[in-house]
């Protein structure tokens, strides 16, 4: 909860930015995820929760905290809940972008501010938040191996140049996002959705994030045994 | 010596199958194909046991029931990867399934939503709409 305090203020004028589509994909975050909607509310107006089948109540905490929560049936994983996101985010009206923001509460807003800035400044269509850019981030040796090998497989299938391809942190154009459609249910899909927005062929960029790696993401994140799954995923097809 | 081709061949095309995308029709009959010709083959072999031994003598192995053992391996490897097959298409489904099922509901929860906005503004509208 602490890493909310780091949050950004709220604008001044009370209004909330009313053309970006913040997808969370949800699943089993019922300790966080209240606090989380909550700050991503008081920015922007439509942000989009997509309960995967959790068992805990995070999707009522979500709907409490005034996300528009949509319920998958049966948990099927994050890569299809940020697709199920990322179509209804691109049914509302008005979305230029839509932004893919994890629900543990490891994302900073202001880092999605900047990256949206950068996004309208430079005309990108994609902007992939990346830990890797400064040292800011503060992750173990282990981790830090899991996630440069994940950078090494997904910088040779996709033949772009990323620092770090797991990152939840990522604007997308509503362009390029209509050309996004994550088949990988699983974890897979951090580098498949990259390997679909470079096939665009439209312009990305890459901006310096902080992973606030909290005791609760800590106990949560993705093991060593995951990034074996995410392999084996990557490879059979 | 020929055992060790068939049995490396049979591996082979089993990861070719892992890796190919499943065809519907062609799949289907082949594998119903493979259905007949794996009955008619058991039950020569019940009915002339000496023939699976000739069978093996012939292919280098020592004994017709070695012979089985290996062919079950085999049959039980393309099994395995049929079915993990199979099961990727039906994840896919089922994928596809509930995001339409959850699209479906928040369509209807939108529509249901606007058409409460619309009502309970009437004041606004009919105000508006005389000026």
């Amino acid at each position: 909860m602490d890493a909310m305090s780091t949050a950004a203020p709220s604008r001044q004028d009370g209004s909330t930015i009313d053309d970006v589509c913040i997808v969370v994909p949800l699943y089993n975050e019922a300790p966080v995820i209240g606090g989380v909607i909550a700050d991503l509310r008081q920015h922007f107006a439509h942000v989009v929760c997509v309960d995967d089948g959790s068992s805990d109540g995070s999707g009522a905490i979500a709907e409490k905290a005034d996300a528009r929560v949509l319920r998958h049936p049966v948990n099927l994983g994050q890569g299809a809940a940020i697709q199920t996101g990322i179509s209804y985010g691109l049914g509302l009206p008005g979305i230029a972008y839509v932004v893919t923001f994890d629900a543990d509460g490891q994302h900073r807003i202001e880092d999605v501010i900047g990256m949206l800035e950068m996004a309208r400044e430079k005309d990108l269509a994609v902007v992939f938040g990346s830990r890797f850019l400064d040292n800011r981030t503060k992750s173990g040796w282990a981790k830090r191996i899991v996630l440069k090998t994940a950078v090494w497989v997904t910088n040779k299938t996709t033949g772009l140049r990323l620092s770090d391809a797991h990152n939840g942190l990522r604007v997308i154009r509503s362009d390029a996002a209509k050309k996004v459609n994550l088949t990988q249910d699983r974890m897979a899909h951090a580098t498949e959705i990259v390997l679909q927005l470079s096939r665009t062929r439209l312009p990305w960029g890459e901006y310096p994030v902080e992973v606030l790696y909290t005791d609760y993401s800590r106990a949560k994140g993705q093991s060593l045994w995951n990034s074996i799954n995410i392999l084996v995923d990557l490879l059979i097809r | 010596m020929w055992i060790k081709i068939i049995l490396v061949l049979g591996i082979i095309v089993i990861g070719v199958l892992l890796a190919r995308p499943a065809s519907g029709d062609r799949h289907l009959a082949l594998r119903r194909l493979f259905m007949v010709f794996l009955v008619a083959v058991a039950i020569v072999a019940v009915l002339l046991p000496d023939w699976l031994t000739w069978l093996a003598h012939l292919i280098g192995v020592g004994r017709g029931t070695d012979l089985l053992l290996y062919v079950l391996v085999i049959a039980f490897l393309v099994f395995v990867s049929t079915t993990f097959r199979r099961n990727v298409v039906l994840d896919r489904k089922i994928a596809l399934l509930t995001r339409a099922v959850t699209l479906a509901e928040a369509r209807a929860e939108d529509a249901e939503q606007n058409q409460l906005n619309v009502k309970a503004p009437t004041d606004d509208s009919a105000s508006s709409g005389s000026a």
